[in-house]
């Protein structure tokens, strides 16, 4: 799995530029679906349809991660080729400082600041622009629009994995694995890979309502309370995926949560309670689609999230794949 | 000229009457049906003409053309003892520009100015100060509530009282209020001039300014496949000491959106915006992105999506009752537009 | 019931944003008596049907009646040393916590009291500023052992608050936004038991108000009505508060206006107010109305919305202060708003031909 993992994360897939990874998944998804389409905005919607169970009633059931990962977007290109850009996402000056962005075609960027008017003064973005290395303004290639994202690859730390958009790359490996573990099920289930969670949960908001599933349950990240001086939260790398209660955006549906744990300890699968105070996940538009569905969240712990390293561990990767695939097996009756 | 009249007419938020009176008025002669819906966005449809050397299916496409009715302005929330009204703002206003303006209320446009107190009655620091808007008044002239009552209703909209002007000079500039975006009702009047080969649903919503209300309902009545958003947008040309972006250039051509607070624009709409400006020679430019918001950011989230773009017309001054706008590029903006969706057929939809 | 004795009983049940079980049944148990039909759909609403009487000729309509039965409240987000580490459901004014009891929902339920460090061990500095949340901690006054087998992360707890009887009809309670208002909607439907009206009444007991109007979001989708009316509270005259940004308690329904509101409902709200002369304000509200109204009104294709509001004072405080007499005139501007209901009012809302 460590291997569809370090495809999915060092793919391109700023919000709205998602192509490279959609087709990624694309291939990795065939022979895994009985149908896979994109609607309108972009999202990937794979369908696998049930066979019937008996005692088990089938259920429409949304899976939802998203493929897009933040980035930076070039807003202008002043007199000397120097780029200025705007954020496409929660992307924090502080990860920007020093790092390097690479843009669709490879392109390298390094980030650089105005001086500061005080000694240690920390730069709003627009005191900060990119330098591509163009030694003046007509050997510039790059104009107004173009989109770059965080440069690093993925490393193996062993139990632990760094990369930079394990938001939400960890869990479109997660649903890949998922589809590829989970032989028959007695629902019908829709994998879908969302575009543009990061600038407002808007694939999830389109594809909910193309879908239109009893039950939804999305895939993603959440932050942990278990370095030093952290915010106070009980959510550590290593005790198993989190079932979320409640985030910035929304309150699980008591009934999928309880589901969740239900199953967790029913295949004695190492599982924790998720209350994050801020940031949502696609779960929030899911759940107030239509008339409503019955939403939750199973949450990756990952710590240093929007930054361009990012960290999950293995173990709770592959119980967040077990987890699903009981889930997906037995009855879902909320 | 339309774009006077639409100028000078009243439409605030929630209150949109006269301006969808004088667009029903100047379009209904050009489409085959109109329907007026509960929000009160004025829902107008074209029919395609589907000639033979387009292909079928695209001709069966419906494209909604959508530019707000609503403009920037004042609700009236409280009459004072002493005769003087206070408000609130609907939609963004800046506290800055509301200083000494003139204004007129209600229906029957009752004029009042916006009173301030003189600067030699200020303590030296108080003049640095932005007044907040709560702390503003509009004199109409009354001494008593009593008084008051009988000229203004507790939540009547007020709007700014400026006259459309023409400044001229090579660009034809020409100045007025809510050219936001009454400058998109009048490109999209001028487009429904033409006839075109899909059906055409031309949307002039109402309440953009309060949260985009209007778009979302009218996008989920329509269910179009493709959307374009005409706006009257940013520009901040004036002379900066910084190398920054203007976001938009007055006499610059339209401004095509590729990403603001609430849409990423599709890439292939884009990209045939472009290439068709290309191909007439007509002046385009990219608006600055990561700026402001649009009725593109409710309709492209419509039920499973509509992919979705949005062409402006730049002004200086926006939301201010005396905004600057080129008439080269509300002409540009036209062209673009037209020649754009004589071949939209040619793009593909499915990724 | 009465209307107070109900609103004793809304108050002080339970039910957090997302919770709303206990209150639920509060509600449906009061509900019941005037309905014909009730049922609670995915997201929680609780929706009862009283089915009017449409002439043969007359196309099917109905109106939606909002008002939502959570509360703000607290959710476990940590366990520490056998005290509890939360976070807000909703909107709180953190001024308010220090002191106050409340119910942990656990395994089982179990009182506590929120903490704080003691002044006399605080320096001048830390005493002058309001207690960050962080500083502020759950006492069930259990063992950690205990506590940890009792409550989860993720357990939701609600304040403790009795309903208080003031002077001239005034009451204080806690979770008056905005279960006065679904006590409102009961009058309405107990005043419509004794008359005629032709239009379907769906009353609604909205969910989850609180953290985003997500209730009357996919309420109103799924009931799909011709029209709507948002019951909530809004902020009455107090001290500190100028009259600007105020309605008066006592003065009867604030009746909404602005571009949230379909300008024909609020007349013909106030028309009606006229005629039967209710006591009656008109609230200008310009853009965002922050109710369940606000989520209605852009529902599928559209729907025509009015919004009643309550005059309530310490809003989002354990001591929401209100006047019954406001609830009563409430419940019976709506009843007959809702019995004055015809085609010909359907025609001037652009309403069209009603679906099948």
């Amino acid at each position: 799995m460590k291997e569809i993992i370090k495809e999915l994360t060092e793919a391109f897939g700023a919000s709205g530029s998602e192509h490279g990874v959609r087709e990624r998944i694309r291939q990795r998804m065939a022979g895994r679906a009985d149908e896979i389409r994109v609607d309108p905005l972009g999202n990937l919607i794979a369908f696998k349809k049930r066979k019937p169970k008996k005692g088990v009633q089938a259920r429409r059931i949304m899976l939802a991660a998203h493929m897009d990962e933040i980035g930076v977007m070039i807003s202008h290109v002043d007199e000397k080729g120097f780029l200025r850009f705007t954020r496409i996402g929660g992307v924090r000056p502080l990860s920007l400082l020093g790092s390097r962005v690479v843009f669709a075609d490879g392109t390298i960027g390094i980030i650089g600041r105005e001086k500061p008017e005080k000694r240690d003064e920390f730069p709003s973005l627009d005191k900060m622009f990119i330098d591509v290395g163009a030694v003046d303004k007509e050997h510039l290639t790059r104009k107004v629009g173009d989109v770059a994202v965080f440069m690093r690859p993925f490393s193996d730390l062993g139990q632990r994995l760094t990369a930079k958009a394990f938001d939400d790359r960890i869990g479109c490996a997660i649903l890949v694995q998922t589809a590829e573990e989970l032989e028959t099920t007695p629902h019908d289930v829709y994998f879908v890979f969302t575009v543009q969670e990061e600038v407002g949960l808007r694939g999830a908001l389109t594809s909910a309502f193309g879908v239109e599933p009893e039950v939804a349950i999305a895939v993603d990240v959440t932050t942990t309370g278990d370095t030093p001086e952290a915010h106070p939260m009980a959510v550590s790398l290593g005790a198993g995926p989190a079932i979320k209660v409640k985030d910035g955006g929304m309150l699980a549906h008591p009934g999928v949560k309880s589901w969740m744990a239900d199953t967790a300890e029913r295949l004695g699968l190492p599982h924790q309670f998720e209350v994050l105070e801020g940031g949502t996940t696609d779960a929030m538009a899911i759940q107030t689609s239509r008339a409503g569905i019955a939403a939750g969240v199973i949450s990756i712990p990952c710590r240093y999230v929007h930054t361009p390293s990012e960290m999950v561990d293995y173990d709770d990767v592959q119980n967040a794949v077990k987890l699903l695939v009981g889930l997906l097996s037995g009855p879902a009756d909320i | 000229m339309l774009l006077r009249e639409l100028s000078e007419a009243s439409g605030v938020s929630g209150h949109e009457d006269a301006v969808r009176q004088l667009i029903l008025d100047a379009i209904k002669d050009l489409v085959d049906e109109h329907r007026v819906d509960t929000l009160g966005n004025l829902i107008a449809l074209k029919k395609g003409t589907g000639q033979a050397r387009r292909k079928a299916s695209s001709s069966r496409r419906k494209v909604m053309l959508a530019a707000h009715m609503d403009e920037i302005g004042l609700m009236i929330v409280h009459l004072e003892k002493e005769g003087s009204l206070r408000f609130r703002p609907v939609g963004g206003i800046d506290p800055r520009v509301l200083l000494a303006k003139k204004v007129l209320i209600g229906d029957d446009s009752v004029p009042g100015v916006i009173g301030v107190k003189p600067i030699h009655l200020l303590e030296p620091k108080a003049r640095e100060q932005v007044i907040p808007v709560n702390e503003m008044s509009i004199d109409i002239g009354t001494s008593s509530k009593e008084e008051a009552e009988r000229l203004v209703r507790l939540g009547d909209y007020a709007v700014f009282d400026a006259t459309f002007g023409e400044l001229g000079g090579e660009l034809r500039t020409v100045k007025g209020k809510a050219f936001d975006d009454r400058a998109g009702c009048a490109v999209l009047i001028e487009l429904l001039r033409d006839t075109y080969a899909f059906d055409l649903y031309a949307v002039f919503t109402v309440q953009e300014e309060v949260g985009l209300r209007g778009a979302r309902v009218a996008a989920h009545a329509i269910a179009p496949d493709v959307a374009f958003v005409l706006e009257g947008t940013v520009c901040d040309d004036i002379p900066k000491k910084r190398d920054i972006s203007p976001t938009t250039t007055l006499g610059g051509g339209p401004a095509i959106t590729l990403m603001d607070r609430s849409v990423i624009a599709d890439r292939r709409l884009v990209e045939i915006l472009v290439n068709t400006a290309e191909k007439n020679d007509i002046p385009y430019q990219f608006k600055q992105p990561g700026l402001g918001g649009t009725d593109a950011g409710a309709i492209h989230l419509s039920r499973e999506g509509v992919p979705s773009a949005v062409v402006s017309v730049p002004s200086r001054n926006i939301h201010s009752p005396a905004c600057v706008l080129s008439l080269n590029d509300l002409e540009n903006t036209v062209h673009l537009m037209h020649k754009t969706l004589a071949r939209i057929h040619e793009v593909d939809l499915n990724w | 019931m009465q209307l107070k004795e109900f609103l004793k009983h809304l108050s002080e049940a339970k039910g957090v944003s997302g919770y709303e079980v206990n209150v639920r049944e509060v509600v449906r148990d009061e509900f019941a008596k005037y309905a014909d039909d009730i049922r609670v759909d995915t997201m929680g609403n609780l929706i009862a049907l009283k089915r009017g009487e449409a002439a043969p000729d007359s196309p099917g309509r109905s109106i939606m009646l909002a008002g939502h039965m959570d509360e703000i409240g607290l959710v476990v987000t940590k366990l520490e040393k056998g005290f509890l580490r939360f976070s807000t459901v909703g909107g709180f004014d953190l001024r308010v916590l220090p002191g106050q009891e409340v119910t942990v929902h656990g395994q089982q339920d179990l009182p506590g009291i929120i903490g704080m460090r003691p002044p006399h061990v605080l320096t001048q500095e830390e005493r002058k500023k309001v207690v960050p949340l962080d500083h502020l901690f759950i006492d069930v006054g259990m063992s950690e052992e205990e506590v940890a087998k009792l409550v989860r992360v993720g357990d939701v707890i609600s304040l403790q608050r009795t309903f208080t009887e003031l002077a001239n009809g005034l009451v204080a309670g806690k979770a008056f936004d905005d279960r006065a208002a679904v006590a409102c909607i009961a009058g309405c439907l107990q005043h419509l038991s004794t008359m005629r009206h032709s239009w379907d009444v769906h009353a609604v007991a909205t969910v989850q108000e609180e953290v985003g109007l997500k209730g009357a979001l996919t309420s109103a989708f799924g009931i799909a009505p011709d029209i709507g009316i948002a019951i909530d509270v809004g902020h009455g005259n107090m001290m500190g508060v100028s009259e600007v940004d105020t309605v008066s308690v006592g003065g009867g329904p604030a009746i909404g206006f602005g571009p949230n509101i379909h300008p024909r409902i609020y007349s013909r709200l106030i028309e009606t107010a006229k005629s039967y002369e209710i006591s009656h304000q008109t609230d200008p509200i310009p853009g965002r109305s922050g109710t369940d109204a606000w989520a209605i009104q852009v529902t599928r294709e559209g729907i025509p919305t009015g919004l009643i509001s309550i005059p309530l004072r310490y809003m989002h405080t354990t001591v929401e202060t209100l006047s019954l007499k406001d609830l009563e005139r409430i419940g019976r501007l709506l009843a007959l708003f809702i019995a004055g209901l015809d085609e010909a009012f359907a025609q001037e809302l652009g309403l069209g031909d009603a679906q099948a």
